[in-house]
């Protein structure tokens, strides 16, 4: 599924309109995950996970709806499924309050930024950053 | 003046349920104000090269970690300064105004700082604000959310309910936990249930955030509504988040296909003593803020939780339907609370009800228990077990659709005994602690947990817990599901999974259909411009809530027509006006012929012979007339008196109410009257004919014996309709008052 012009080619909602079309995170195809399969073990966690370009699109939709929140958290939520499970709960854990140091919360932003391309995400926690340095949040002893 | 100092009335008053809350007067110090607090700042927004440089009174330098949040991600600067530029009072009537569309005011209120949606609100009063909701709640069809839990955390008894919550139409489930390390198979138990009850019911588990994110990536839950918003950084320290963590755990749900919801709602920063001398309804604007900020697609709110806090100031009930609009304004779907116990009084917490429930919101309730109160594990629920007919009445009597529909006993006892076998299979097959017959047997006709047999916890818990930690999915309770002969129930649990990969439910609103189409604020939005748009509750919707399992046929409330066996009445001719000293008893046209008994279920043969031994141990000769040209009780009872040589009649209309009239009195203004049919006996109508009697031979008439029942109107006034109309239907306009021979048979 490709991310561009999409409002051309899609329509919402995607289980309704494109179900055939749609690929899991894994690749594979969503009707091609049967009960059948299933029963014969031939199914993984991955095939059952949204994809980065599913969740683009559906950031599109809703954009186009006049939600422009939700589809920056959809944006975010497109880059986070590069980023594994324990390490979404340790960025959860870094941006509660007093946890990180500015500059732990910097070298976040860079990693999650870099490693899975997660540049939106990383925008977030560094915009968090310079809030916990100006409104007293960060971790209070010196790293 | 009176030495008195206590009334028996007030006594009486002070013992009522509505007296066992506790009320105080406002104290915007500590925060106890739900609106307009005198600490609540003016409404103002610089903008300076595209950055906020003061909101509501206070300079950027000012700004706390919230405050950055909302200029930053909420308030959409290019709306703002046209928005900021309408009065207050300009923007009330437009929420209120039909011919403003609801696209409009959204887009009015995203560029409104906090204090200013403030002002909005203050304009508008209750009725205003249900209409408001009505247009700009973000769902065309409103829906209702379950509370499904249960004290001894009985898996069976578990998917029972949640089957049975499916059915009686909740598009969402919400159990929760009492010993935390069950949340996996309680998961379990609701999701299984769930689907048997009805396809497409989306659940979740409210648990530790962490534990809940886990459980929702093993395919156990698919929504989530505990990220907590405070309004107050003192209240968010305490809740050890902040805006932007938050934040992210809305988009690490959505990264793995679940739906989440924020929750916030009115009190809560008072309750936690950081109210700051803030009004609620202020505080609330700001957390629902950080919610469009974050992106979430929801809130859960109305006070939730705290709802006692505002329901004991002046306003509060108003207050807290201002959150709700204020959510919906913003664009987001609202769960608009009405879960935790709000009153001791049911009068109270229906009329509160009633805010939400008549225009609609997304889920009118954040939860509304299917169990009995002692089983729900939220702190006891606010509508429970109990109240579901009382809340399928009101749908009915409103013609509003609250989200439930009626349902059959049989079809329940079907899908709870599906979803314990169903559990018990999965049970089984993976392994888990058994669940025996008994225990699907008992949960199947379970009134509450006390029903069920106790189960080995400890085992329950290990095996919990190797659940958790084993790498098994929702995948493996599908393969479970099918192995045993569920093959169904499998399917829609694989299809609860593909709904994740495929994510339309993430949108504004969502919730899924018996068919697993979404119906969202994108694809079905709430177009309400007045009436004759928007959602009506018409056609097959309409058929399904009108027609609960109670209502009977009309004419299966009374038997058929016949005359009374026991009684023959001969006409022997036109009546003619009296000359001696007697009582007319005049009977109406359907009397004895056509129908048999009266509202009091006394036979006509036995009412009428009560009504002659009456006048005869008086002394006095009685002649039995029937009318034919009316059904009126007074005209029946004046057109014997007319005729009777005393001027003193008795009217008798074949339900059985009965008067005694007066020759040259007014049509109403007669001398007895016995309205209630229903409370009258054979001695009640013997009375009446004594008294007859009396008056006609210028006697003291008797007080006539009654049993007083004031509920016998509710109970019979479709009988009383039924029966009239029978009587009305033998009018013969022209024929003329007769004599009648009576013999009793």
């Amino acid at each position: 599924m490709s991310n561009e012009n999409v409002e051309n080619r899609f329509r919402f909602p995607i289980g309704e309109h494109h179900r055939a079309e749609v690929r899991a995170k894994s690749g594979r195809q969503l009707d091609e995950l049967t009960l059948e399969d299933v029963l014969a073990g031939n199914a993984a966690a991955d095939d059952l996970s949204a994809s980065a370009e599913t969740l683009m699109l559906q950031a599109q939709f809703a954009r186009e709806a006049g939600y422009e929140e939700v589809a920056s958290n959809l944006i975010r939520a497109a880059e986070m499924t590069r980023i594994p499970n324990e390490e979404i709960l340790e960025i959860y854990e870094a941006l509660r309050p007093g946890r990180s140091t500015y500059y732990k919360l910097l070298s976040l932003c860079q990693r999650i930024s870099s490693m899975y391309g997660a540049e939106h995400t990383g925008a977030y926690i560094r915009e968090a950053a310079e809030v916990y340095r100006d409104t007293g949040l960060l971790k209070m002893d010196n790293t | 003046m009176t030495q008195a100092t206590t009334s028996k009335r007030f006594e009486k008053l002070r013992e009522r349920d509505i007296n066992k809350e506790v009320f105080v007067r406002e104290l915007p110090k500590l925060g106890l104000i739900v609106m307009d607090s005198p600490g609540d700042p003016k409404p103002s927004l610089r903008i300076h090269e595209g950055r906020v440089v003061e909101m509501d009174g206070r300079e950027d330098s000012e700004f706390d970690a919230i405050d950055l949040f909302i200029v930053k991600y909420a308030i959409r600067l290019e709306a703002a300064e046209e928005a900021m530029g309408l009065g207050s009072l300009e923007i009330a009537r437009m929420l209120v105004d039909i011919n403003v569309p609801q696209a409009r005011v959204m887009q009015v209120f995203s560029g409104l700082t906090p204090a200013m949606i403030a002002e909005v609100m203050s304009h508008l009063n209750v009725v205003e604000m249900m209409m408001a909701m009505q247009k700009m709640r973000q769902r065309k069809q409103p829906a209702d959310q379950a509370h499904v839990t249960n004290w001894k955390e009985n898996p069976a008894l578990l998917a029972a309910d949640a089957a049975e919550a499916g059915l009686r139409g909740f598009a969402e489930e919400e159990t929760t936990v009492r010993v935390a390390r069950m949340a996996p198979f309680s998961a379990l138990a609701l999701l299984v249930g769930s689907q048997v009850g009805r396809p497409g019911v989306m659940t979740q588990i409210s648990c530790e955030e962490a534990l809940n994110l886990r459980l929702a990536m093993k395919g156990l839950a698919t929504y989530a509504e505990t990220l907590s918003v405070y309004g107050t950084i003192p209240s968010f320290m305490d809740g050890d988040d902040t805006p932007w963590s938050k934040g992210i755990l809305a988009s690490a749900y959505a990264s793995r296909g679940i739906k989440s919801r924020f929750t916030s709602g009115s009190g809560a920063e008072a309750l936690m003593g950081y109210g700051l001398g803030w009004s609620m309804l202020y505080l609330e604007i700001k957390c629902l803020l950080m919610v469009r900020g974050a992106g979430s697609q929801g809130v859960q709110n109305g006070s939730i939780s705290c709802i006692a806090l505002p329901e004991s100031l002046p306003n509060g009930v108003r207050g807290v339907l201002a959150e709700n609009l204020v959510a919906a304004s913003l664009g987001l779907e609202v769960a608009a609370g009405n879960d935790a116990m709000s009153s001791h009084s049911q009068m109270r917490k229906t009329a509160k009800l009633m805010l939400q429930m008549l225009p609609g919101t997304d889920f009118i309730t954040s939860g509304h228990s299917v169990m009995p109160r002692k089983d729900n594990l939220f702190g006891g629920g606010n509508f429970d077990a109990e109240d579901m007919d009382d809340w399928l009445v009101i749908q009915r009597d409103m013609q509003v659709d609250g989200g439930l529909r009626p349902v059959n006993e049989a079809d329940v006892l079907e899908v709870r005994e599906k979803g314990a076998l169903a559990i018990q299979a999965v049970f089984h097959e993976m392994g888990f602690p058994p669940i025996a017959d008994a225990e699907v047997e008992a949960a199947v006709t379970a009134f509450s947990s006390d029903d069920m047999p106790d189960r080995d916890s400890v085992a329950d818990l290990a095996a919990a817990d190797a659940f958790l930690e084993s790498d098994k999915t929702a995948l493996d309770v599908v393969a479970a599901l099918a192995r045993s002969g569920f093959e169904d129930v499998a399917e829609s649990v694989l299809e609860m999974q593909r709904q994740r990969v495929l994510g339309d439910y993430l949108h504004t609103s969502a919730i899924l259909d018996k068919d697993f189409k979404v119906l969202s604020a994108v694809n079905t939005p709430n177009d309400y411009t007045g009436p004759g748009t928007g959602y009506r509750v018409a056609g097959e919707t309409w058929e399904s809530i009108r027609d609960i399992p109670q209502a009977l046929d009309p004419y299966d409330l009374v038997d058929g027509e016949a005359p009374d066996d026991r009684l023959r009445l001969a006409s022997s001719g036109v009546s003619k006006e009296g000359t001696q000293p007697e009582v007319v008893v005049a009977v109406g046209p359907a009397f004895g012929t056509v129908m048999n008994k009266t509202l009091a279920d006394l036979r006509h043969a036995e009412v009428l012979r009560a009504i002659l031994d009456g006048i005869e141990s008086e002394g006095l000769a009685a002649r039995v007339v029937k009318i034919w040209h009316g059904a009126d009780l007074a005209d029946i009872g004046l057109s014997g008196a007319r005729l009777s040589g005393s001027g003193i009649g008795i009217g008798l209309q074949s339900k059985g109410t009965a008067l005694i009239h007066k020759k040259g009195l007014a049509p109403l203004n007669n001398l007895e009257l016995l309205s209630m049919a229903p409370n009258l006996t054979l001695e009640s109508y013997q009375t009446l004919g004594r008294n007859a009697a009396c008056y006609a031979a210028g006697r003291a008439p008797h007080p006539v014996p009654m049993k007083i029942d004031n509920m016998a109107r509710l109970r019979l006034i479709v009988h009383t309709a039924l029966l009239h109309h029978r009587e009305v239907r033998q009018i013969d306009a022209d024929r003329p008052v007769e004599d009648l021979d009576v013999t009793f048979l």
